[in-house]
């Protein structure tokens, strides 16, 4: 029941939060009025949720999609199973407009394209909302930048030169570790999706990111997002190493005679991608990523990444995720398990 | 004895499978020469081994040669369905879809995607997806009596056609966009790309009897061309005939779309170019569309796995070379319809 005290104290603590409300520049050099004190923030999609979960855990709404119980082992309990909220960005928007404002949000988050189809969409729902909507780059190389960004946005400035700072120096130390690899020296490796593993990322998508930054992408020839491809084709390009995102084709692929021909098969180099919570190669493509591109330099170049994943990923939870997986959880992660 | 009329049509029918076997198993992306597969076949029936590399025998017997064998029974499948429904229904204008075969097929396997099911799961989805739309639509069509038994089919098939493409738009709707989205779109844009040799029994055995069960009948589909009257005074059992034709027809169409997805035009393009070489007489006409649409597939398959790097997905390229040749078909040969 309102009363008209709790009425006008409702109205007297939005008035000062007006009153210190700060600029902010995103991603697409769009101003936007910031609350003074952001406590409530809607993520547009699973990148951002994801991104603003590892830096501000208790800003977030909800769950673009809600989470399994498989991954919410990994997630801070009350957080990690706070409900399903849909998403209003991309192909088709699952949650409508008055939901979104019934949820009262101080922010609306988006990480992903800063295309122009995104700017007017971010602007639309802006306009009609009323809550600033920020959109942030969804670029691998740029999470570092999108971090800055989100602490900006979000009030948590020192959280986020923090977490732009472990970006970057991870990215450096796995860089320059292969730095004096020449680019037609490196491992040429085929990303295969789905179950049987003909659908893979072109040159440039946003699926292989990670692999394009440490490998050679077999169908990177051709700029693209996801494609499919015959077994043909990937035995034509006989990759050095097959990484996957798919259980059941990476169990299936070593008995398959149609895959034996291949080199990756035949010595063995079909690699699981870990998926809990978040897929380390590219499901969401988000910072998950980050943890990913250790386990990836470490199956290309195993000596020159002699350290333990278990121990960096560990750390990467810690930090990121704020949970510390036990041995049989972490175990669990990198048998590429959920 | 074949009249004489039809022996240079059926010639040619046979001429063009024969071509299209040649070029679907000596073009592809991976380097096969005629020396190769004789070796190869060769080796099976002399039990040795063949002097080829592994990769060569194992594109030749698991992926080039099942997926040549899937395109012949898809293309011959869709093709007699769609000549046995052209006569069903007295119309020109009808597919083998008409009765809601492909839209349950697609309801099927996107929900078969959408709940993360292996590939054979995927199939066997779609397969029951279209046998129950087809059986939806028959038991509406005869529960309304009119005189027009045959349009009142249609219709029915028209509608339940749209209820489950708008069940296939909300399942993609609700599907993850990062995963289920893309595989759900290459599913149903039709593709070969990941035939092999465990599909071929699921396929083999519904086209198989389908089309025995069609080509049995053939005699007695010239009778339902005539108006139902006319059948039945001739004595005729239209009505059971109609449910045979129907139930082969779907049995073969549901079997092509589990494996292929949904690949259009196939069934209505051929069925009228097997019509301008050998005639309307039926019990020439489904061998030849058999054949032709055979012919067909293996070289739109051809080129779809051969042009890029990429596969070029069936339902585009046979809409894009359909259409024109359809049109042209129209224009040159419409007085050899009725």
């Amino acid at each position: 029941m309102l009363s008209r005290r709790s009425v006008l104290a409702g109205l007297l603590s939005t008035l000062p939060r007006v009153a210190q409300a700060q600029s902010v520049t995103d991603a697409t050099g769009r101003v936007l009025a910031i609350p003074a004190n952001v406590t409530r923030v809607f993520p547009a999609g699973p990148p951002a949720a994801i991104m603003l979960y590892t830096l501000a855990p208790d800003l977030l709404i909800g769950w673009p999609r809600a989470n399994r119980l498989e991954e919410r082992e990994y997630l801070l309990p009350d957080i990690g199973s706070r409900p399903e909220i849909g998403r209003i960005t991309g192909r088709g928007n699952t949650a409508n407009l008055e939901m979104l404002l019934a949820l009262k949000p101080d922010l609306i988050l988006d990480i992903g394209s800063t295309s122009r189809t995104y700017v007017t969409l971010a602007e639309r729902v802006q306009e009609q909302t009323g809550i600033p909507y920020a959109l942030l780059d969804g670029r691998f190389e740029a999470t570092a930048a999108s971090y800055r960004k989100l602490g900006e946005l979000t009030r948590h400035e020192m959280q986020g030169k923090e977490f732009a700072s472990y970006t970057t120096r991870t990215l450096d130390t796995i860089m320059q570790r292969i730095a004096n690899v020449a680019p037609d020296k490196r491992p040429r490796v085929y990303f295969a999706r789905g179950p049987r593993g003909l659908e893979t990322g072109l040159g440039g998508s946003i699926n292989v990111e990670t692999i394009e930054l440490l490998a050679r992408n077999v169908a990177g020839e051709r700029k693209g997002g996801l494609a499919t491809v015959s077994i043909e084709q990937v035995l034509v390009w006989n990759p050095d190493v097959i990484i996957t995102i798919d259980r059941d084709f990476a169990s299936n692929v070593k008995g398959d005679p149609a895959w034996k021909g291949g080199t990756a098969v035949q010595e063995g180099r079909v690699h699981l991608a870990p998926k809990l919570p978040f897929g380390w190669i590219d499901f969401p493509p988000s910072v998950n990523r980050l943890i990913g591109l250790w386990w990836l330099a470490k199956i290309l170049y195993p000596e020159r990444f002699p350290e333990d994943i278990r121990a960096i990923a560990r750390d990467f939870y810690a930090r990121f995720y704020h949970v510390t997986p036990t041995d049989a959880q972490m175990d669990a992660v990198l048998e590429g398990r959920g | 004895m074949m009249p004489r009329s039809a022996l240079p049509g059926t010639l040619i029918a046979i001429a063009v499978l024969v071509a299209g076997f040649a070029a679907a198993f000596l073009i592809g992306r991976f380097p096969v020469s005629i020396g190769d597969i004789i070796a190869v076949l060769w080796s099976k029936v002399a039990d040795g081994a063949a002097d080829v590399p592994a990769a060569t025998e194992a594109v030749i017997l698991q992926v080039r040669g099942p997926r040549v064998i899937a395109a012949f029974l898809v293309g011959a499948a869709l093709a007699v369905a769609g000549t046995a429904f052209q006569g069903l229904f007295r119309n020109p204008l009808v597919s083998p879809d008409i009765l809601g075969a492909s839209s349950g097929a697609a309801l099927g396997a996107v929900l078969g995607i959408y709940f993360s099911l292996g590939v054979l799961s995927i199939q066997i989805f779609a397969f029951i997806g279209g046998l129950v739309a087809v059986t939806a639509v028959y038991l509406i069509g005869s529960a309304i009596r009119t005189r027009d038994p045959v349009l009142v089919l249609v219709l029915a098939g028209v509608v339940i056609g749209a209820l489950l493409g708008a069940g296939v738009g909300l399942v993609k709707y609700l599907a993850d966009p990062y995963n289920q989205l893309p595989a759900m779109t290459f599913w149903l844009l039709g593709s070969l790309a990941a035939a092999n040799v465990s599909d071929l029994v699921p396929l083999f055995g519904p086209v198989l009897l389908g089309s025995v069960v069609l080509l049995a009948l053939r005699h007695r589909m010239n009778v339902m061309s005539l108006p139902e009257e006319e059948a039945r005074a001739l004595g005729v059992p239209t009505g059971a005939l109609r449910v045979a034709i129907v139930a082969a027809a779907t049995l073969v169409t549901s079997a092509s779309v589990a494996t292929a997805g949904i690949i259009g035009w196939v069934g209505l393009v051929v069925p009228h170019l097997a019509r301008s070489l050998v005639g309307p007489d039926f019990a020439r006409l489904l061998p030849v569309s058999a054949i032709l649409g055979g012919g067909f597939l293996l070289f739109i398959d051809t080129i779809a796995r051969s042009v890029a790097q990429v596969e070029v997905p069936l339902g585009i390229l046979t809409a894009v070379i359909g259409t024109p040749f359809f049109i042209w078909l129209l224009a040159s040969v419409s007085k050899t319809w009725s």
